[in-house]
């Protein structure tokens, strides 16, 4: 199908951006690359009455190291991210996630604000920032806040940003030097949502996890960072680990579509921390875990 | 401010000038008002992929683009790559291998393949089809395309100085 009729205005600026916002509130949305926001107009999913164009807005275009973090603008595409030589550096999480989400025609226009802002919570980006410990910088007409990874997803479509709100920023700590990540998901083709998927980081010191944080998708409204107390600073044995499945099971209760059962979604879930310990400790003899 | 807004594109190598309405996609602006047809519509969300165009140089959906943000911008369409001659050997490879029947994806299967070749002198097998993931043909099954994508990198090497 075709998009219903709107008003288009290209921002001129970030303020106003933020000014067409305030102004026209719930009936306006911004249109960063429009990779979900036009397929999603085009199936009259969603039909604004305005679209505010921010592409134009170059300030928040580019990644660049500041005081401790990575600070990479909202218009940041996917295909930027991918070949970012800091993004390899520091977040090479996303790096790696990036290679999973859809094909290279969608991620030379997709943006890392824009797939934020959207919220899908199959898709992969949500889930990264979360395990990243990121904090999304949004801007409004009252300045500026800063929103924990964590505490911006809300449910489905869903985040803390407000209708007159702008996410400008995503800004990823600088990783210590023995940090370790793990990246993973199970889709039915490449370049699918994932039926459910595991980015996670940990530092990783005498083969023991510190500040383990895995995020999961793909299993209910929203990424969820499960935590995994059992898992911090000991020796994981297989028995240590069960428990830690366990836990996982009882925390998660995904729900069912086509694609998969909740308790289809709830084993792969499994099978992926346990392959996520493994590989974040170079233990191959954790990977092989069955289900009791 | 629905009403048609004035955009100044460059589509494969001429400058054109137009208004068009806000709502229109860049698909439906190259087919229904500058005719060509080569780019074709399908699933018109992004999934297809049988949309896809050049745009600056990059592949794009031009299904999931507003033909007003292409203001500015270089369009490069199949009738374009086809007429400078920059895939004479691609689509020779489709033909000689029958890497098409309907030829409903085949435009854009053409230019998705040629943006992998641009950047990958000799892709393999799995990074082709990694590549062509986004492109669905429901005729061929995808071995005679990934052929015909092997066979023109392997003789554009051979070629190369």
């Amino acid at each position: 199908m075709k998009a219903s009729a709107f008003s288009y205005a290209r921002a001129t600026s970030i303020a106003n951006a933020i000014e067409l916002l305030e102004e026209h509130g719930e009936r306006a949305k911004v249109l960063s690359g429009g990779q979900s926001l036009m397929p999603a107009m085009n199936l009259r999913l969603l039909a604004p009455e305005l679209i505010v164009d921010i592409g134009a807005l170059d300030e928040l275009r580019g990644i660049v190291r500041q005081n401790g973090v990575l600070a990479i603008g909202a218009l940041t595409r996917h295909v930027d991210l991918q070949n970012s030589p800091l993004i390899a550096a520091h977040a090479p999480l996303l790096k790696e996630a990036i290679a999973h989400v859809a094909h290279p025609a969608i991620r030379n226009r997709g943006t890392i604000g824009g797939s934020l802002a959207h919220a899908d919570p199959a898709s992969e980006l949500p889930a990264c920032v979360i395990a990243l410990d990121a904090t999304i910088v949004v801007r409004g007409p009252a300045g500026e806040r800063r929103i924990a990874a964590e505490d911006f997803f809300l449910g489905i479509y869903e985040t803390a940003l407000s209708t007159e709100e702008l996410l400008v920023a995503v800004e990823v700590p600088l990783p210590p030097s023995n940090a370790a990540h793990y990246f993973c998901e199970f889709a039915r083709r490449h370049g699918d949502y994932a039926i459910v998927g595991l980015a996670a980081q940990a530092v990783v010191d005498t083969q023991k996890l510190g500040d383990f944080r895995p995020a999961f998708f793909g299993v209910g409204d929203k990424a969820v960072h499960v935590k995994m107390p059992a898992l911090l600073n000991t020796d994981v044995t297989p028995k240590v680990l069960s428990g830690a499945l366990q836990a996982l099971g009882d925390a998660l209760d995904p729900p069912e579509d086509q694609q998969a059962s909740g308790a289809m979604r709830c084993h792969l879930s499994k099978v992926l921390l346990a392959r996520c310990v493994a590989a974040l400790l170079s233990r191959p003899d954790l990977s092989t875990w069955e289900p009791a | 401010m629905t009403a048609p807004l004035p955009i100044s594109l460059e589509v494969n190598g001429e400058r054109v000038e137009a208004y068009v309405l806000p709502r229109i996609n860049l698909a439906d602006f190259l087919r229904e008002h500058l005719k060509l047809t080569g780019t074709h519509v399908g699933c018109e969300h992004g999934v297809c992929g049988a949309c896809t165009v050049r745009l600056n140089g990059e592949i794009v959906r031009s299904c999931l683009m507003l033909a007003v943000q292409a203001n500015e911008a270089v369009v490069e369409t199949i009738e374009g790559l086809s007429d400078s001659g920059e895939i004479s050997d691609l689509q020779a490879a489709f033909r000689e291998r029958n890497a098409l029947q309907c030829g409903y994806c085949t435009p854009a299967m053409l230019i998705t393949a040629q943006d992998l070749l641009q950047r990958e002198a000799e892709p393999g097998r799995e990074q082709i089809r990694e590549h062509l993931s986004g492109n669905y043909c429901r005729c061929t099954g995808y071995q005679a395309i990934v052929d015909a994508v092997e066979a023109t990198a392997k003789a554009r090497k051979s070629r190369a100085p």
